[in-house]
């Protein structure tokens, strides 16, 4: 199974296996090079663990622990978890400061117990088959081991990600295939299996809950909070650290405050675009000059983002509806050039501090919903869009026609999201017929609003928003096929210090007006910045990551295999898209070719499909690679010494 | 013993925008000549004053004669509230 997923943990493997249940482990060396191999047992060998990720905050735990009388032989984080597990059980892993995917095996109680980190930072999946319970980081990993299993796609999978862009745990895009949600713990033993939650984001429930400070303290507070954030993951390592640097607000934080907490310089990285409008490169180097880092950067190419989009989603494991994750895999292979294995970067500050166009327009939108017949009330939507201001009224008609969609339901849930799931939605008539029925049939979005916390009705409207992006984008697409497989591919590991659990406190405690003041967004954040980062990136307008689309896929230089996977034999194979549909969007796009103009959608539709027919490919018409086999240099087997 | 109008208005002011001293609002002070308000953040007024007060606040009543200050916005409000009390 582990060779499936070797370039997850290059480093060394190891194994541990009884007459009940096998863990194998693949390890990527960060913290106790000299001692730290998994699988690791507590005292007596009765509790086993193999985990990927970090646990940040194991100095302070281990204090502890040593405190309650347990005895340390390594010098690892990874150790840390088993002891907790003895003494605290799943009140354990809300006490970890960390991004992990555990499994933990007591070989007396015949338990296995699998955790994953708060926001879903490490990968986790499951699969029943023939009466056994298999789980791995990816899911290649199963597949590749178990040769009868069945793999196929999923429709539902498939209408969520056409519908939020990602699927939503537990949903995989596999049939038979779950992912373990986020700040889930799960108990299996012969007597049956239990899921809990052992944390999930919470906000504020009225005026008087939360943060009582002023704007002023606030920043401080959060300035103060990061500090320790990006210390504690600067400096917890055994190896070089570096740091993303995209030009943006918040990784130039990240990268200011890792300089502050390291006291000295270190490796930066960027990227860069051929496509001017892509590119943020002047930014990039302006904080790379003021922190002094040794600053790498690698220039991206339309050709190179089509000649990585297959290892892409075979590393990402899901339909892709943006090209965005194939700079960041190529970046990682930058990154492991430099002989670097972890880098900080900004991920989650948008989540948290409110930074996306999307928290703007729901602002808008409600506003204009409490008077819909109102013609003042939406041209706010111009201050958010400029360009809507200086479009042909047509154009402009159009645009509110798109934001109205549903506008008198501002205060029910999900208002914030419809105008992009009803976008995408439009995705699912690509499907063929059968699929599109049973994927249209599933109802996702009901599904998902469904499953929101009961207490979700008294937050405020910006955190129900926020709660909502957490929950499907940030963990299903951003923290998944832009981090942890494109940085993992390269085996490399990112660590995330807007992710950091005293972060996300603070930042869901404080009043909305601090994150998203008018329709400044950030704001608590940007005076938090104040003297850290340049003014000019301060002042800059958000601009989100992106990477050329579609076009990327057309023109010159599109490599053979796109011609071929879109062919009507290819679609008649894998019969998930209707030919007919996708044979006209082709011929659109090639007729727009490499000077074009590609709409949102079409964008999203030609990178959706290409995406999903490699991931056929991939994964269901031919079983992913195991590799060779690993040399294991750790072993315990029991099955044949037939010990308990 | 109920907060008046003026006072509500005041204190959603000051608890929302950034006003260095508190004295130096007056219930005068242009709140957008100021900078205090700028014109985003009046969406924020506007939907204080619906929820607080109840009320509806039409396109051709935002205006600076009803909202440019504590003072006025306190008479619009109070106009407002008359009205649906008498109407």
């Amino acid at each position: 199974m582990v060779g499936a997923i070797r370039y997850r943990g290059p480093d060394e493997f190891g194994l541990y296996r009884d007459g009940r249940a096998g863990l194998v482990h693949a390890r990527l060396s960060i913290i106790d090079l000299a001692t730290g191999q998994q699988p690791l047992s507590n005292e007596d060998g009765t509790l086993w663990v193999i985990f990927n990720g970090e646990i940040f905050n194991y100095v302070e735990l281990r204090e502890e622990l040593e405190a309650l009388g347990h005895r340390f032989r390594t010098r690892s984080d990874t150790e840390v978890i088993v002891h907790a597990w003895e003494s605290w059980a799943t009140s354990a892993f809300e006490r970890f400061n960390g991004q992990f995917a555990i499994a933990l095996w007591d070989a007396r109680r015949e338990e296995l117990i699998l955790a994953r980190d708060r926001l879903g930072v490490r990968p986790l999946y499951l699969c029943e088959h023939r009466g056994r319970l298999w789980f791995a980081s990816e899911v290649k990993s199963i597949f590749a081991a178990v040769p009868g299993i069945p793999r196929a796609l999923d429709p539902v999978g498939l209408a969520e990600t056409f519908t939020f862009w990602t699927v939503v745990a537990p949903q995989s895009v596999f049939q038979g295939v779950e992912e373990l949600p986020p700040g889930h713990v799960r108990v299996v033993s012969a007597r049956g299996s239990e899921q809990s939650c052992f944390w999930r984001p919470r906000y504020p429930a009225g005026p008087d809950e939360g943060f009582r400070g002023s704007l002023s303290e606030a920043a401080e507070r959060v300035r103060g909070a990061l500090l320790e954030a990006v210390r504690l993951r600067m400096l917890r390592s055994d190896v070089p650290v570096g740091s993303y640097l995209s030009g943006g607000l918040d990784s130039s934080i990240v990268a200011a405050l890792g300089r502050q907490a390291k006291g000295s310089r270190f490796i930066t990285f960027s990227l860069r675009f051929e496509d001017a409008e892509y590119d943020e490169t002047p930014f990039q180097r302006e904080v790379a000059a003021l922190i002094e880092s040794d600053h790498r950067e690698l220039l991206v190419r339309r050709e190179d983002i089509a000649e990585a989009f297959p290892a892409v989603v075979y590393h990402a494991e899901r339909p892709l509806l943006r090209t965005a994750p194939a700079p960041l895999f190529l970046l990682s292979k930058l990154v492991r050039e430099a002989e670097t294995k972890v880098v900080l970067t900004g991920e989650g500050a948008d989540e948290m501090f409110a930074g996306y166009d999307l928290f703007r327009e729901a602002r808008v939108r409600r506003f204009w919903g409490r008077q819909p017949g109102s013609k003042v009330r939406p041209r706010l939507l111009e201050r958010l869009y400029p360009y809507l201001a200086r479009s042909p009224v047509a154009q402009r008609a159009l645009a509110r026609e798109f934001f109205a969609a549903g506008i008198a339901e501002w205060r029910a849930p999900g208002f914030s999201h419809f105008p992009r799931w009803r976008a995408s939605g439009a995705l699912l008539r690509l499907l063929r017929r059968d699929v599109r029925e049973a994927a249209r049939g599933s109802d996702v979005v009901g599904r998902l609003l469904a499953s929101l916390p009961p207490e979700h009705g008294r937050w405020d409207h910006l955190s129900r928003d926020q709660y909502l992006e957490v929950r499907t984008l940030l963990s299903g697409y951003l923290l998944s096929s832009q981090g942890d497989r494109m940085l993992m591919a390269h085996s490399v590991e990112g660590r995330f210090p807007f992710l950091d659990p005293d972060v996300v406190a603070l930042a869901n405690a404080l009043p909305p007006s601090y994150k998203l003041r008018g329709l400044d967004e950030k704001h608590v954040l940007k005076r938090a910045a104040e003297g850290l980062v340049p003014k000019s990136v301060l002042a800059r307008t958000k601009q989100p990551y992106r990477a050329p689309d579609a076009v990327s896929f057309v023109g010159r230089s599109s490599p053979a295999w796109v011609e071929e996977l879109l062919s009507g034999g290819a679609l008649l194979r894998s019969g998930i898209f209707d030919p007919a549909v996708v044979g006209a969007l082709w011929r659109k796009c090639r007729d727009h070719g490499e000077g074009g103009q590609f709409s949102n959608t079409d964008n999203m539709a030609l990178v959706g499909v290409l995406s999903t027919q490699i991931l056929h490919d991939a994964f269901v018409a031919h079983p992913p690679d195991a590799g060779p086999p690993p040399r294991f240099t750790t072993l315990v087997d029991r099955i044949d010494r037939g010990q308990p | 013993m109920s907060v008046s109008v003026p006072e509500r208005v005041r204190k959603f002011v000051l608890d929302n925008f950034y006003v260095e001293d508190p004295e130096s609002l007056l219930d005068d002070t242009s709140l957008v000549k100021e900078g205090i308000v700028d014109s985003t953040g009046m969406l924020e007024v506007i939907t204080f004053l619906e929820d607080a007060f109840h009320i509806r606040v039409a396109d051709h009543e935002t205006v600076p004669a009803n909202l440019e200050s504590v003072a006025l916005i306190s008479d619009f409000v109070q106009r407002k509230l008359q009205l649906r009390a008498t109407g």
